[in-house]
C-alpha cells in the first residue's frame, strides 16, 4: 500500500513538473488572472463583487459561436463578442450598479445574482441548454512541438495575452489621470468625490474595463471549450471568485495573483492528477481554499498590517 | 453689517437647515463669505460645525434653505459637481490617501479644477507656498508628519484653484508651532482673494484672525463676533452658550 502511495507520488511529482504541464497550467492561470482583474477592479472601485461577471464571458462565447455558425471571418466574431460583451456590461452599469451604489453589499451581491440568472435563463431561451459550437477558433487549440513536448498554441496566447493587458493596465492606472481617479476611488470613494473625481465617470470606466477583459477571456476559454452552453464559464467565475478572495479581495494585485493562483493550481492538479481522479479536481481546490482562508483570512498576498498614518 | 450691492458674495448659504438621522441637524444657518473674507464658525462639539460643511459641499442633503456659489445654488447637486464649481473641502482629519504618494495627492486636486480654469501648471504654485511638500513629493502620504498632512491637505483643496475654501478643523491635533503655521498659511491664501470659511475648536485665534466668527449651538447661529470681541472670546462664549 505504502509502496503504492509512494509511486502514485512520484508519478505525481514527475507530472506536475513536466514542461506540458506547466506550459498549461500557467495558461490557464493566465486566464484566470484576467478573470480576477476583471472581478477585482469592479469590486475596488465599486465594493460590488459582480456574480454575473461569468455570464458576460457567457454571453460573449455566444456571440463567437453565433457568428461561427453563419460562416463569419473570425475577426468579425471576434468583434462581435467584444461589442456584445461591451454594450451587456455598460447596460448592467447602468441599470443595475449605479442604483445601487451605496447600498450594503449584500444588497448588491444579490442583485448581481439576480443579472446572472437573468442572462443565463435568456441564453437558455435563446440557444437550448445543448448551446452552440464555436468552431472557428479551434486551430488555436492544437499543439506544437518543442523538442519532445507537444505545446498547445492558445496556452502560449493566452500567457501572452494576459501578460500585455495586465502591463497595459498597470499603465492605465499608474500613469493616466483617469487610472489615478480609479485609484483613489478605490481607497476612499467619499473623497475621491469631494475633490471633483467624477463618480459615474470612474464606475464606468472600471466597468468598461472589466468588460473588455471579460471579451478576451470569452475568445480564450472558447478556444478550450468551443462547446457554448449557458453555464459556460459559470465553473470557471466562482473559482476565479474563490481565488480573488485567498489572494486579498480588496487590492488589485493580490487579488489577481490569487486569480492565477487557483488557475495555476486547477491547471496542475487538472494535469497531473489521474483522469479517473479529475472529477475530484473542484474538491480538491476549494479544500486548499479552505485551508488558505482559515490559515490567512485577509488573504493570501495581503500584508499583514495596513499602514498607519503617523502624526 | 451691510454689504455692497453689486458684489455677488463667493459663497451665500441661505436658511440652510439639514436633518441628521431624524434630529434636526442645523437650523436657518444664513451666512455669506466674500472674496479675501475669513468667515469663522465656532461652537461646542455637535453644534453643526461639520454639517454646515458638508451640506454646502453636497456630503448631506439640504433639507431647506440654498447654497449659492458666486450667485449660482448648487443645492442638490453632488459633491463632485461641487467641487468643480469652486467649492474645496479641507476635510476633518485630513482624509489623504495615505499609500499614494504626496504628488498623486495633488494631482487628484486637479480633478475638481472647472473646464475653464485659468489652468497653469499645475502643482508648481502650491510647491511653492509650502516647500516641504516639493521635497517629499515622492514619499508616500501617510509617511508624513501630522504637520505635514495638513500642508498636503490645504494643499491638495489649493490645486483645484478654488474661490470658496473651506476648512473642517485643520488645527486639531496639531503642535503649537505648526498650528501657527496653519493660521499663517490661511492669512496668505486669504490675500490671495479666495472666500474662507473656517471651523475650528480654537475660539480665541479664529476671532483673532477672521473677519467675523459666528457662534454654533445647537443648530443655530447664536453670536457675531469680531476681532475686537477677541481678548473676550471667551467669556462672551461661555456666556452666552449658558
Amino acid at each position: 500500500m505504502k509502496a503504492i502511495l509512494a509511486s502514485g507520488l512520484t508519478d505525481f511529482l514527475s507530472d506536475a513538473v513536466d514542461l506540458q504541464v506547466q506550459v498549461d497550467a500557467i495558461g490557464l492561470g493566465a486566464v484566470f488572472a484576467l478573470m480576477a482583474v476583471g472581478i477585482g477592479l469592479v469590486f475596488g472601485v465599486l465594493r460590488l463583487v459582480n456574480f454575473a461577471y461569468g455570464q458576460l464571458i457567457m454571453a460573449g462565447a455566444f456571440a463567437l459561436a453565433f457568428a461561427s455558425d453563419r460562416g463569419w471571418p473570425v475577426v468579425v466574431g471576434i468583434a462581435l463578442c467584444f461589442a456584445v460583451v461591451i454594450v451587456l456590461s455598460l447596460v448592467m452599469e447602468r441599470a443595475v450598479f449605479r442604483p445601487l451604489r451605496g447600498q450594503s453589499p449584500a444588497v448588491m451581491l444579490i442583485a448581481t445574482f439576480a443579472v446572472a440568472f437573468l442572462l443565463q435563463s435568456i441564453a437558455l431561451l435563446w440557444f437550448g441548454s445543448l448551446g452552440k459550437t464555436a468552431a472557428s477558433l479551434t486551430e488555436l487549440n492544437r499543439p506544437f512541438s518543442v523538442g519532445s513536448v507537444e505545446i498547445r498554441k492558445i496556452a502560449i496566447v493566452a500567457i501572452v495575452t494576459a501578460a500585455v493587458c495586465l502591463a497595459l493596465l498597470v499603465l492605465l492606472l499608474n500613469r493616466t489621470s483617469i487610472g489615478l481617479h480609479m485609484r483613489a476611488a478605490a481607497l476612499d470613494f467619499q473623497t475621491a468625490r469631494l475633490l471633483g473625481v467624477r463618480a459615474n465617470r470612474v464606475s464606468a470606466v472600471a466597468v468598461l474595463i472589466a468588460g473588455v477583459l471579460a471579451s478576451i477571456v470569452a475568445v480564450l476559454l472558447t478556444v478550450q471549450f468551443p462547446t457554448v452552453t449557458p453555464t459556460f464559464a459559470l465553473r470557471e467565475t466562482i473559482t476565479v471568485l474563490a481565488g480573488v478572495v485567498v489572494g486579498g479581495m480588496t487590492r488589485l494585485l493580490p487579488a489577481t495573483l490569487g486569480g492565477f493562483t487557483i488557475g495555476y493550481v486547477s491547471g496542475l492538479l487538472g494535469g497531473a492528477l489521474p483522469t479517473a481522479q479529475s472529477q475530484y479536481l473542484p474538491s480538491f481546490v476549494f479544500g486548499l481554499v479552505i485551508l488558505v482562508l482559515l490559515v490567512r483570512p485577509g488573504g493570501l498576498f495581503t500584508r499583514g498590517v495596513p499602514l498607519q498614518e503617523r502624526v | 453689517m451691510t454689504e455692497p450691492a453689486l458684489v455677488v458674495p463667493a459663497l451665500e448659504v441661505d436658511g440652510l437647515g439639514v436633518v441628521y438621522g431624524g434630529v434636526p441637524a442645523v437650523r436657518n444657518v444664513s451666512l455669506s463669505v466674500r472674496a479675501g473674507e475669513i468667515v469663522g464658525l465656532i461652537g461646542p462639539n455637535g453644534a453643526g460645525k461639520s454639517t454646515t460643511l458638508h451640506a454646502i459641499m453636497g456630503l448631506v442633503p439640504a433639507r431647506a434653505g440654498d447654497v449659492r456659489i458666486g450667485g449660482i445654488s448648487v443645492r442638490g447637486r453632488s459633491p463632485e459637481t461641487i467641487a468643480r464649481q469652486g467649492v474645496a473641502l479641507v476635510p476633518e482629519g485630513r482624509r489623504l490617501f495615505g499609500e499614494l504618494t504626496v504628488a498623486e495627492n495633488l494631482e487628484l486636486g486637479l480633478a475638481g479644477r472647472r473646464r475653464n480654469g485659468a489652468g497653469g501648471d499645475d502643482l508648481g504654485a502650491v510647491y511653492e507656498l509650502f516647500p516641504i511638500l516639493a521635497d517629499f513629493r515622492a514619499r508616500a502620504a501617510g509617511e508624513l508628519s501630522g504637520g505635514q498632512q495638513q500642508q498636503l491637505a490645504i494643499a491638495r483643496a489649493l490645486v483645484a484653484q478654488p474661490t470658496v475654501l473651506l476648512l473642517d478643523e485643520p488645527s486639531l491635533g496639531l503642535a503649537p508651532v505648526v498650528v501657527d503655521l496653519v493660521f499663517s498659511t490661511l492669512q496668505e491664501i486669504r490675500e490671495r482673494g479666495l472666500a474662507i470659511l473656517l471651523v475650528e475648536q480654537r475660539a480665541q485665534r479664529t476671532v483673532v484672525l477672521a473677519d467675523r466668527t459666528y457662534v454654533l449651538a445647537n443648530g443655530e447661529l447664536r453670536l457675531e463676533l469680531t476681532p475686537a470681541d477677541a481678548a473676550d472670546t471667551d467669556r462672551m462664549v461661555a456666556a452666552y452658550l449658558s
